[in-house]
């Protein structure tokens, strides 16, 4: 991957796995990827492909057990954050990076207005007084572009709609300055027209203020319109890494390429779909090697054997896939 | 594809009753207020909107599902509005639904020979062997196989149980479906699977249908005609190419508008409306989309933009264009 002082997020060869009733589910297989400075990189992939648990495991949300992370390295800033005290940890959740859900309500508290919630984020993180987090409350929620900031602060997350909930959060997780903004498919649970209105305030608001974003989705389409960069994540592995318009160009990995054409055939007059036949498999028996081979329509003789590796097969462009080695 | 319509709906509306908590009525909820529509033989409707626009209501109210206020519903012909016990259920094995969710609709204790063969059973259509047979040819359309009968629903993925739901609506020969958001729960990998399937058994058996989604792509690719639905009306209607190649409606324009493509390139400011949707309970007066239009007039938000024929089966509900 790139050098490694200019990235601001790392990670390299993270596996993890789960302990469920029905056996170890090794949701991450030495995942990898990066993030520098500023960047919208997005994190792609199906249900269960282990996007959310990538994204959480960078500030350990989730509980161990039944989670366990089994290698590699997280590096946020070069230093590992699978090694920080929890006082340290802390200290870097909200404050260096911070995270948006898709169902923004169950992430508000009901029983607290709404300027009570973000006041108390923005007291905790900044250490002002009173005045000056109810001021900075207003200049953010006037930044995402909520109309009567000073009535919206006053009311309870339920009187709000899914979009200004949404709005609330962005505004509230940007008010403590992150350097990285995790976003797991914020707008998933919107309709279009809000979508469209939150994501533009997203690209907007962090690029302005310099802030990575690593965004979670499973929307290519999204990806398309935001992202500067994409990894591709399958059952557990990251696939490929390439710049967006790469990507979407001459996407390399079979699992990719009919990822893009089964929603750009959406697009045109088709009569019928590309799809990817069969099922993604269960991750408490994966298939062996190439975890993709058994819906490859290109299988070779190592796929069923070996795990490929992830490798640049061009300038910022990663693979891991035997049709090309290296 | 011949014009003989196989649903004809007229002014149907349906209002509920809005509880504002503690047992307090907040008045009504105007799901669905004034929609008319018609499906011809063999022909796909898409019904696109957002959530709450009352999409759902309209096909719910078709199959009788939900009883209407008000308004008409004939299926080739005949007022199904009144129909009462067996004649109703004589009718409705000819009516289907395929329901968003294949998880909360399928009975997690029953194998699915049991799930396809209950609307035999229940409409007295076949039995024993018969019913089985029937139930194997079905499963065999919807590209499972005679291995999965025993089996529960819990053993399938997504996209396999979506397979069963099909299967279901199928098993008593329908002529009309109803589908209800059917791949919004799906990975699109697999939603293109359920999609080509939908497709190809209209195809082979020449049924109507009734798609409704908040996915435009979708919609896309599976209609022949759309309507477009926003607060309890259809806003406009067209068939597929005509509205695509050019919305009349400034809804219709923004939702295509902030519909993100798949292409890079193509970048574009997604944000062209603003503001959320309002409740159905406070209907704005005049148009509904009057608060959030770009191309609003004073007109607009006093009276009720006429419904205009501004096409070849092309209408319109916009001051705009009177």
């Amino acid at each position: 991957m790139a050098g490694l002082t200019q990235d601001l997020l790392r990670i390299e060869d993270l596996s993890a796995e789960f302990r469920t009733y029905q056996g170890v589910a090794k949701v991450l297989n030495q995942v990898s990827l990066s993030l520098r400075p500023g960047e919208i990189l997005g994190l792609v992939g199906e249900s269960g492909c282990g996007k959310s648990v990538t994204a959480r495991s960078i500030l350990r949300l989730i509980p161990e057990p039944p989670f366990k992370i089994t290698g590699g390295r997280i590096l946020f800033r070069g230093r590992d954050v699978l090694k920080l005290p929890s006082g340290e940890l802390r200290r870097l959740r909200g404050n260096s990076i911070s995270m948006i859900f898709q169902e923004p309500m169950s992430s508000l508290n009901p029983v607290f207005t709404v300027g009570n919630q973000m006041m108390e984020v923005v007291n905790l993180h900044q250490r002002v007084g009173r005045t000056r987090a109810r001021e900075i409350c207003l200049e953010m929620l006037h930044q995402v572009r909520l109309p009567d900031a000073d009535r919206i602060l006053g009311k309870y997350p339920h009187e709000l709609s899914g979009g200004m909930r949404q709005r609330v959060m962005i505004a509230m997780e940007l008010s403590c300055r992150p350097d990285l903004l995790i976003a797991d498919e914020p707008t998933t649970a919107l309709d279009v027209t809000i979508q469209g209105q939150i994501l533009t305030i997203l690209a907007e608001l962090t690029r302005r203020k310099g802030v990575s974003v690593l965004f979670i989705t499973h929307d290519m389409s999204v990806i398309a319109q935001l992202c500067d960069r994409v990894a591709v994540m399958y059952a557990g592995m990251v696939v490929e890494i390439a710049g967006v318009r790469d990507l979407f160009a001459a996407p390399l990995h079979p699992y990719t390429r009919g990822l893009i054409s089964s929603i750009t055939g959406l697009e045109e007059e088709t009569d019928h779909l590309e799809h990817i036949p069969g099922v993604v498999p269960s991750l408490i028996d994966p298939p062996g090697g190439c975890r993709f081979h058994p819906r490859c329509d290109q299988e070779l003789d190592p796929c069923p054997r070996l795990a490929p590796r992830l490798i640049p097969v061009e300038p910022g462009h990663y693979l891991a896939c035997h049709l090309y080695p290296g | 594809m011949s014009l003989t319509p196989v649903i004809e709906v007229s002014g149907l509306k349906k209002y509920f009753p809005a509880a504002a908590g503690w047992g307090r009525s907040a008045g009504l909820l105007k799901a669905v207020d004034g929609v008319s529509l018609r499906i011809n033989q063999g022909e796909t409707l898409g019904l696109v909107g957002e959530s709450g626009s009352g999409k759902s209501t309209v096909g719910n109210l078709i199959l009788r599902l939900v009883e209407p206020d008000q308004g008409r519903v004939l299926f080739k012909g005949r007022d199904l509005t009144f129909l009462k016990g067996p004649p109703l259920r004589q009718v409705r094995r000819k009516l289907q639904m395929v329901f968003q969710d294949p998880q909360s609709s399928l009975d997690p204790r029953m194998t699915i020979r049991k799930i396809v063969g209950y609307p035999l059973e229940l409409n007295r259509l076949a039995r024993g062997r018969e019913a089985l047979q029937r139930v194997i040819g079905i499963l065999d359309e919807v590209g499972l196989g005679e291995e999965h009968l025993y089996r529960y629903p819990h053993e399938f993925s997504g996209g396999q149980r979506q397979r069963i739901g099909i299967a279901r609506s199928l098993v008593t020969g329908p002529e009309f479906i109803v589908f209800d958001e059917p791949t919004s729960a799906l990975d699109v990998s697999v939603q293109a699977q359920i999609l080509n399937l939908i497709l190809d058994l209209q195809k082979s058996h020449g049924y109507t249908y009734l798609f409704i989604s908040h996915d435009l792509p979708v919609v896309r690719h599976v209609s022949h005609r759309v309507a477009v639905m926003y607060l309890g009306t259809l806003v406009e209607t067209a068939p597929k190419k005509v509205l695509f190649a050019g919305p009349y409606h400034p809804y219709t324009q923004a939702l295509m508008a902030s519909a993100p493509k798949p292409d890079p390139l193509k970048r574009r400011n997604l944000a062209v409306i603003t503001g959320d949707a309002p409740s159905s309970v406070n209907v704005p007066p005049g148009c509904r989309f009057h608060p959030r239009c770009p191309r609003a007039r004073p007109v607009c938000s006093q009276e009720p933009p006429p419904d205009l024929k501004v096409g070849p089966e092309h209408t319109v509900r916009c001051h705009l264009y009177a």
